[in-house]
């Protein structure tokens, strides 16, 4: 079975966010929601790295054990979702989340918080698949299409990977001993306990 | 003929100029054979070990959002998860089982002297008022904060899914919402309650004594004894810590960042708990705990014979000032003075 996992190859991010505007589109994402989004560090200054950033659907997933109705599951194919249903938008996911990926629509005055959104690896929710009511709440299902999520297909230079695991640190490695370098594989020590070995 | 042909002479003279330019080796341009962009590039570990986090600069208007790593959230996880639920199933489950133990043991402290008949006005009607909005403030708020921390455990077996986001999506808005009457009744408990629960010598030999309650002695007491002036400075210290991290965590970022927002978190919740476990003995107390003890609150008033026993200093005052009755004179008893 498929472990799904992001890897996004920090050496080749050009900052470009197609990332970002294809999520945006694809899933038809509120104003003010950026389930993903692409973050510079030391910019301007030699070695400056961008890194693409959304939901990374980790190993025993922090939001998911926090979250105090319980809403959230994890597919056999390692995507964690929500069910927006449920969800009291209390907060505590993005507390938890070592990534900063739940986001809240502002539904009221002050810090009210409207029911979770975030990166669903394009798998949609609990409702039946490829429904108008899952559209609605959860974007497409690209998954239940058999095909992998956007913003990695969009990537401009690949940098951004989606897919089983162990394909795309596949993919990483090669590269990696390609090119002779690699600043790692960002955030996979957090999400999945594991680094990838290169 | 000559004239069109003038432009393609400065052409000429521009192009043998770059190519006398090109010629030159530009020094600085030419690269190093082997290169090595990663010995300059950040490295994550490194991030993380320093500043404990990942922060770049991103390109949206959500700031918190340029923060892309913050392993903390697990530590929080873990508090939130694990250690807060056996702090506040200590305190809490400890608290009822101390109750218990102590009423099975000890029963109801009863007014030893049998009741007077008489009553004088102990509490008026705005400090009735602001301690009952404030109670059933906090009850509201004890049960529906505490739903957030063991309702997954406790309850949403029982009803499913659906009820329980029912219910406390319902306890989210009633929890946000009673915080600001409570926050008022707390201030307003301090204001109106100060002069009162300032430490006096008549609290070391009560405090020595334990207020009495284990045997029958009647240690004596001003108008608030010293564990009502502890319960005191527990609603106004405790209450006030809950108000402030409560308000922090309803104003989300507004001033703080994300390790600040746990912090406050951590700091709401175990105060929470501690103040629920400590508040569950002041209504033990101030209902089956003790006889006569209730109405001081419900209707203002208290029997004599109790202010005696519980409070003889402040009856010496109320007396003093004529807010006592004569007793009926057929009883043959001596005058209530003292």
């Amino acid at each position: 079975m498929a472990r799904m996992k992001f890897l996004c190859d920090a050496d080749r991010c050009i900052e470009c966010n197609a990332c970002v505007t294809a999520c945006k589109n694809e899933h038809e994402v509120p104003w003010g929601i950026n389930r993903r989004r692409v973050v510079t560090i030391n910019d301007g200054k030699p070695g400056e790295r961008s890194v693409s950033m959304a939901c990374m659907h980790c190993t025993d997933a922090p939001c998911a054990a926090v979250c105090p109705v319980s809403c959230f599951y994890t597919t056999a194919d390692g995507v964690v979702l929500h069910s927006k249903d449920l969800c009291i938008g209390c907060g505590y996911c993005f507390y938890a989340c070592p990534f900063g990926a739940p986001q809240y629509p502002r539904v009221g005055n002050f810090g009210s918080r409207g029911k979770m959104d975030k990166c669903t690896f394009c798998a949609g929710g609990p409702e039946a698949d490829l429904s108008k009511s899952e559209y609605e709440k959860y974007g497409s299902n690209r998954l239940a299409e058999g095909k992998l999520p956007l913003c990695a297909e969009m990537c401009s230079t690949k940098s951004l990977l989606a897919g089983d695991g162990e394909i795309i640190a596949q993919i990483f490695k090669e590269r990696v001993i390609k090119r002779g370098y690699s600043s790692g594989a960002w955030g996979w020590q957090t999400a999945y306990r594991e680094t990838v070995a290169t | 003929m000559i004239a069109r042909y003038q432009p393609l002479g400065a052409m000429l003279a521009v192009w043998a100029l770059c190519f006398l330019v090109a010629l030159c080796p530009p020094a600085q341009a030419q690269q190093p054979s082997s290169v090595n962009p990663t010995a300059q590039s950040v490295k994550e570990q490194d991030l993380l070990k320093e500043l404990h986090k990942v922060q770049g600069r991103g390109s949206i208007p959500d700031t918190k959002s340029y923060v892309i790593q913050q392993p903390a959230g697990r530590d929080w996880r873990q508090f939130h998860e694990v250690t807060l639920h056996w702090i506040g199933g200590i305190a809490i489950l400890g608290m009822l089982v101390l109750l218990v133990v102590f009423y099975l043991f000890r029963g109801m402290v009863r007014i030893e002297s049998g009741r007077d008949g008489r009553a004088i006005v102990r509490f008026n009607a705005f400090e009735r008022f602001v301690h009952w909005m404030t109670a059933v403030c906090f009850i509201t708020l004890a049960i529906t904060g505490l739903n957030i921390t063991f309702g997954k455990e406790l309850l949403l077996p029982y009803i499913g899914p659906e009820a329980f986001t029912e219910w406390s999506q319902w306890a989210k808005y009633a929890h946000n919402y009673a915080s600001f009457p409570f926050t008022l009744g707390v201030v307003l408990i301090f204001l109106m309650w100060i002069v009162w629960n300032f430490p006096t010598p008549a609290d070391v030999r009560w405090l020595r004594e334990g207020g009495g309650i284990l045997g029958h002695e009647h240690p004596p007491a001003r108008r608030f004894n010293a564990g009502q002036k502890m319960i005191y400075w527990v609603v106004v210290l405790v209450g006030g810590t809950m108000a402030v991290s409560g308000y922090i965590l309803m104003f989300p970022f507004y001033e703080t960042d994300i390790s600040q927002m746990q912090t406050a978190q951590m700091v709401h919740a175990v105060a929470g708990v501690i103040f629920v476990a400590i508040m569950l003995a002041h209504i033990y107390i101030g209902t089956i705990g003790m006889e006569g003890a209730f109405e001081a609150m419900g209707n203002g008033r208290v029997d004599v014979n109790w202010a005696r026993e519980h409070h003889s200093l402040w009856l010496e005052k109320q007396i003093a000032k004529g807010r006592v009755q004569e007793p009926p004179a057929s009883e043959g008893s001596p005058a209530p003075a003292e």
